[in-house]
């Protein structure tokens, strides 16, 4: 059946059911249901403490929730073991919001870290996945890079080592946790151009948490609005602009970004 | 306006309940033990951490580079530090030794009292408290640094376990190198005794020797090895509990690592205790 979620879907890569999460008395997630689309950039919105972040760590099993389904290519995640969840989490990358480099490595050891711990690959391999990757996200023409440690790097360039370092097992998922917070406009545009190129290049499903709602309108294929851990919203750019929830009207609104009915202002 | 009060004026104050709630004596006493019962969760929890880095210690994959890079901060980093104070130690143990045994034209007897001290007590528990002070913080800090800046979060992406990844070689190579240290202590602190007793107070060094090859044993070298290793195995679960457990920003790195100092310093001088009562039962002393 098309709609199943426990069936491989073609349109859909990530499907979640009714994803509850609580911290002592705190209800962060109170039955998310949401279908990511396969291949496209998917942007989730929503104010700070709404639960964004949880409900991303749950997508690739950093959380686990306390009552729920989240299917990958049809495959329930929730409850798998160690050996299981591992090959599910191969399959996915993630940009953190402040990049999470490894302090103690330069990029080169950063980037060439999940081939490093997965494969028994020759160095000069890896190398060259790392060089090609440093060219493609514009940081080859930085000297002196590859030595370079992440207290060294801009906020622009950790992110975009963060990136090459997700990207570099060829995921089929990229999660990105707030990928424009703390950027000055030129880096905001610049990390947009990335997120939209990677998902265009590399044919990757994303899920974007967000709430620069200039970007969000600016790549989004689709987007989804949680509040309160619930998704209020749901649907394609389009389809969102033309929502009459009031909580997602005054969210979008106030940003001042778009104009409900047309683009980006 | 305020609500009429419930008991008449000048009643004796008794805790009172709001409308609608009731005494429930479970929730009571829930309340009253949440300290304890608190303590005992947390204690778990280092159980709990100990197990599982000690079950991700035989499967693969085997990260000899890392269990190498931790011995090398735990063992050599702390080199200077325990050669500082393990002479001092045995100086100022040996000076007082004398003083007191002089009071009975005994001092030849310091090899031999100084000896049996560092290697029963002072050097195993002197190098915990320093390497926890050096390599226990430092631990705790930096696993503490790695969950804010979502570093832990990010090793999971990769498929790789943190228990595994940075608990696990912490952990062995604590255990490995308090007892190393620990020798390198007992050495360097009979060298401090050598130079008060000897060189300082010229107390026949024959006597010193013979006595000292008397009385002290290698079974006291074998207890003060076997307590180090405890101690290493005290100082990293604590700090890395400590460390990875953290939530929040610099402040509570600051904090974390403050509670892995002070829990584990408490925690290998109440363990000191249990471990001398069994290692007394298993080797009796046997004196001169």
């Amino acid at each position: 059946m098309a709609d199943d979620p426990q069936s491989r879907s073609d349109r859909w890569q990530i499907r979640i059911r009714d994803l509850h999460k609580s911290f002592g008395t705190q209800h962060v997630l109170r039955g998310v249901n949401l279908d990511i689309e396969r291949g496209k950039i998917n942007i989730i919105i929503g104010g700070s403490g709404q639960g964004k972040s949880v409900f991303m760590k749950h997508l690739m099993g950093l959380l686990a929730p306390d009552s729920g389904h989240i299917y990958v290519d049809g495959q329930d995640i929730i409850g798998l073991g160690d050996v299981a969840m591992g090959k599910i989490q191969r399959k996915f990358g993630m940009v953190f919001q402040y990049a999470a480099l490894f302090d103690s490595m330069n990029v080169v050891e950063n980037i060439a870290f999940p081939l490093l711990e997965r494969y028994r690959l020759p160095k000069t391999e890896v190398m060259e996945r790392v060089r090609a990757l440093l060219t493609l996200l514009d940081l080859a023409k930085t000297a002196g890079i590859e030595q370079k440690f992440p207290a060294e790097l801009s906020g622009g360039m950790r992110k975009r080592v963060g990136l090459a370092r997700a990207l570099i097992d060829r995921p089929e998922i990229l999660l990105y946790d707030e990928p424009t917070t703390g950027l000055d406009p030129i880096a905001t545009k610049n990390v947009d151009e990335m997120i939209r190129r990677t998902a265009d290049e590399f044919g990757v499903t994303s899920v974007v948490i967000s709430h620069d709602m200039a970007s969000t309108f600016r790549i989004a294929d689709r987007v989804a609005m949680l509040y309160e851990g619930l998704i209020v919203a749901n649907g394609t750019r389009k389809e969102v602009l033309a929502s009459p929830n009031p909580v997602l009207r005054e969210f979008v609104e106030t940003s001042g970004a778009v104009q409900f009915g047309g683009g980006p202002s | 306006m305020t609500e009429p009060s419930a008991s008449p004026a000048g009643e004796s104050a008794k805790p009172e309940l709001a409308p609608g709630q009731q005494f429930h004596p479970l929730a009571f006493a829930g309340r009253v033990f949440s300290p304890l019962t608190g303590a005992v969760a947390i204690f778990g929890d280092h159980i709990i951490l100990l197990g599982r880095s000690l079950a991700w210690l035989f499967r693969p994959p085997f990260r000899l580079r890392l269990f190498f890079e931790q011995m090398e901060f735990v063992g050599v980093g702390s080199l200077p530090i325990i050669m500082l104070v393990g002479f001092f130690t045995g100086a100022v143990t040996a000076l007082q030794a004398i003083l007191a045994l002089s009071l009975f034209e005994q001092q030849r007897y310091v090899g031999f009292g100084v000896g049996i001290s560092l290697a029963r007590e002072l050097a195993p528990v002197f190098t915990a408290l320093m390497i926890t002070a050096r390599a226990g913080s430092g631990m705790a800090t930096e696993l503490a640094s790695m969950r804010i800046t979502e570093q832990v979060d990010a090793l999971t992406t990769f498929a790789v376990n943190p228990v595994q990844y940075l608990v696990t070689p912490r952990l062995v190579a604590s255990c490995l190198m308090l007892p190393v240290m620990n020798m390198v202590f007992n050495v360097v602190g009979l060298i401090g005794v050598y130079v008060v007793a000897i060189v300082s107070y010229h107390i026949d060094l024959g006597q010193v020797l013979e006595l000292f090859r008397h009385g002290v044993d290698p079974i006291d070298y074998i207890e003060g090895l076997i307590k180090a290793f405890f101690f290493g195995l005290t100082m990293a679960t604590c700090a890395c509990y400590q460390g990875l457990n953290v939530r929040g920003g610099a402040k509570e790195v600051g904090l974390a690592t403050t509670r892995a100092v002070v829990s584990t310093s408490v925690t290998v001088l109440v363990l000191d205790y249990f471990l001398i009562q069994i290692m007394n039962v298993l080797f009796p002393y046997g004196g001169l």
